[in-house]
């Protein structure tokens, strides 16, 4: 009669993972998980690589790890490394380089036609796959939630880790279920609903989860749009999110360079379709979104929680020391904002789905006067196939500057800063104090919400610039 | 990396929420390939104006706070980026210990590998310590790690802390040989999923 009950316990997608990856347990709280892929830039890395060398240590499993140039390069376009201006800059796209070289990593450097930010380079090559553990340098990691695969961010610390041992001391999250159903009204992209994901629970609301998204929204959408959702995650704290990989993912993935080929494709194929909860796996914790009530929604403070709907006001209990930064007051209505810049572009939102619907919206408009436009592509081959469908000259025409790949204006580690004072339309992830220039004011939102801003020069509701849906 | 036994100093109230790793180290003191020389960047434009003069108002540029060992803070502390960066600087200014009623999870993780204290509290024990920092009278505390207390002023608090945790602390010893003792179970665990699933080695 009795049956051992862990051989029976109904388990959620992400507690599947963490028993697939455990090596050894080490207490209660904590396992020792081992890394499929491990992903590194130019400016968490250095340091990582210089403690591997001072303790004469050997990187255990080279193949299992790529290097990507992204946050500090510029994006306009070089032809040798001795035209970054910026020498600090300069040294550390030189070090990943010369640390790549001495222990056989591959390496997507400045000038490959496959360079471009790291979670938008990592799934267009097939290197992200559904049941993998993957761990980046970067807080966005999350991204790749969208494949099914348990991914997070990491310090340098732990990258130095990751590369002498392939494996990372991992503190065990409890499962939080976001569930999302209901039709995404027009002019409501992933973008949004993670930004209400964020508002509901808080900037700290998912700290110590690991959020699955599920529901019909999720299902319906494209896997582009599922790492916008997975990406923006961290936003709420979480260290992971979690998508069950479908048919959608196995249709991305397959023939991509990367992805498993042959007979391995067949049984990772197989294998991938139990990555999915447990009909009766218990969640610590149930969020429940109602997509076809999301609008368009802008952030107004300095922490991406603060948004509101587009159609309303700065709120009247707004937080006083975000308000003075921003140069607002309660009560004010949003769509009376005027911008100075307007910014497409980040892990989050550069992707070919993202500048196609920006371009929609600027098809024969014009940048209002006075605002600087910019849009730089996630990677190189986005920029390319966005060349070839036209929608470079949609940009250019519109007066927008267009840009090569990288991380840019997003945290403005390169030469794309916001001078003090002025306001931003952004498709970023993140409107801290300083984070796009000191005293850069920067409002958050979709890449359609930022096209209408850059042509009207204010804050503006999408949706009064769309077709109605037929 | 230095051990944390017990460590006793002045504690700076920092009570606003979600203080992210933009603030605590802005970009410009990013652009480097060692740890060195990031004292002046942390919290650095709260510390001082566009000309680079130091804020009078800001709590670290006071007497005694100018000294402080330990920083009480608010919900969600050291949200935001991954960069490591932000704990180096904050070491480099002297600080041994955050304490917050929660903590943002990769800066939690870059803490505990260099040898930061990073300790989560409930609400009430924080109300005391942000109380006893506030004035110049009461900031001094005493962490005693071994025994797993914050001595204030008036009163011992208690805190819980997973034993590995508190070893690698205590010792200071290096996380990477830790794991590298245990080579054999990672080997073993290698084996085991080339077989099971040898699709995740095509990639050597």
């Amino acid at each position: 009669m009795s049956v051992c009950p862990s051989m029976t316990m109904p388990k959620t997608l992400y507690e599947k993972l963490i028993d697939q990856h455990c090596v050894t347990r080490i207490d209660a709280d904590h396992v020792l998980l081992y890394v499929d892929f491990h992903i590194m830039n130019e400016y968490t890395s250095p340091q990582a690589f210089a403690g591997l060398h001072s303790a004469a240590r050997p990187v255990r499993r080279a193949g299992a790890h790529l290097a990507v140039i992204d946050h500090v390069n510029p994006t306009r376009p070089i032809t040798d490394l001795s035209q970054i201006a910026d020498s600090g800059g300069r040294l550390q796209i030189e070090t990943l380089g010369q640390n790549c070289a001495r222990h056989g990593i591959e390496l997507f450097d400045l000038f490959d036609p496959r360079q471009g930010i790291e979670h938008v380079v990592v799934p267009e090559n097939g290197f992200a796959w559904p049941g993998m553990v993957i761990a980046c340098g970067d807080s966005h990691t999350t991204t790749y939630g969208a494949f099914g695969a348990l991914a997070y961010g990491i310090g340098t610390s732990e990258i130095e880790h990751v590369l002498a041992t392939q494996t990372l001391v991992y503190r065990v999250l409890a499962p939080m279920q976001v569930r999302i159903d209901g039709a995404l009204p027009l002019g409501v992209s992933a973008k949004d609903i993670v930004m209400a994901f964020v508002k509901d629970v808080g900037a700290a609301g998912a700290s110590g989860y690991a959020v699955e998204f599920t529901g019909s929204t999720v299902a319906a959408l494209s896997v582009e749009a599922r790492m916008t959702l997975c990406n923006m995650a961290v936003e709420a704290g979480a260290r992971a999110a979690l998508i069950a990989p479908d048919a959608t993912v196995f249709n991305y993935l397959q023939g991509r360079p990367h992805a498993p080929k042959g007979a391995d494709w067949e049984a990772a194929c197989v294998d991938w379709q139990t990555l999915q909860s447990d009909p009766d796996a218990r969640f610590a914790k149930t969020v429940t979104i109602d997509a076809s009530t999301i609008a368009p929604l802008v952030t107004w403070g300095t922490s991406p929680d603060q948004s509101v709907p587009i159609t309303g006001c700065v709120p009247e209990q707004a937080d006083a020391r975000a308000l003075d930064y921003m140069g607002l007051h309660a009560g004010q209505q949003l769509t009376d904002i005027t911008i100075d810049r307007a910014f497409i572009g980040s892990c989050t939102n550069a992707r070919i789905e993202d500048l196609r619907r920006a371009a929609t919206i600027l098809r024969g408009r014009r940048v209002a006067g006075g605002v600087t436009a910019l849009v730089v592509p996630g990677s190189k081959q986005v920029r390319a196939m966005a060349e070839d469908e036209g929608l470079d000259r949609i940009f250019k025409d519109a007066g927008f500057e267009w840009r090569g790949a990288g991380c840019s204006m997003c945290l403005a580690m390169n030469d794309d800063v916001i001078p003090e004072g002025e306001r931003c339309a952004s498709s970023t992830n993140r409107n801290f104090e300083g984070r796009q220039g000191r005293g850069a004011r920067t409002h958050l939102m979709s890449p359609e919400m930022v096209a209408a801003a850059a042509v009207t020069g204010t804050l503006t509701d999408v949706r009064t610039m769309m077709d109605p849906a037929p | 990396m230095t051990p944390f036994q017990t460590v006793s100093g002045v504690a700076a109230p920092l009570p606003m929420a979600n203080i992210d790793t933009d603030v605590i180290m802005p970009k410009q003191f990013l652009k480097r390939i060692d740890r060195e020389g990031l004292a002046i960047g942390a919290f650095h434009d709260l510390r001082f104006d566009e000309t680079g003069k130091p804020r009078p108002d800001f709590i670290l540029n006071k007497l005694p706070y100018n000294a402080a060992k330990f920083l009480i803070c608010g919900d969600n502390f050291g949200c935001g980026s991954s960069r490591e960066y932000a704990v180096w600087g904050l070491q480099q200014l002297g600080i041994r210990a955050i304490i917050a009623p929660s903590i943002a999870g990769i800066f939690f993780g870059n803490c505990e590998k260099n040898g930061l204290l990073a300790l989560t509290l409930p609400q009430p024990d924080i109300d005391h310590l942000m109380h006893c920092a506030m004035s110049g009278d009461t900031c001094m505390m005493v962490i005693d790690l071994n025994a797993q207390i914050i001595h204030t002023a008036s009163k011992r608090i208690s805190f819980d802390i997973p034993d590995a945790r508190k070893q690698l602390l205590l010792s200071g010893a290096d996380h990477v040989q830790q794991t590298l003792d245990q080579t054999d179970l990672i080997a073993t665990f290698e084996a085991d999923q080339a077989d099971r699933r040898p699709w995740l080695w095509s990639r050597g």
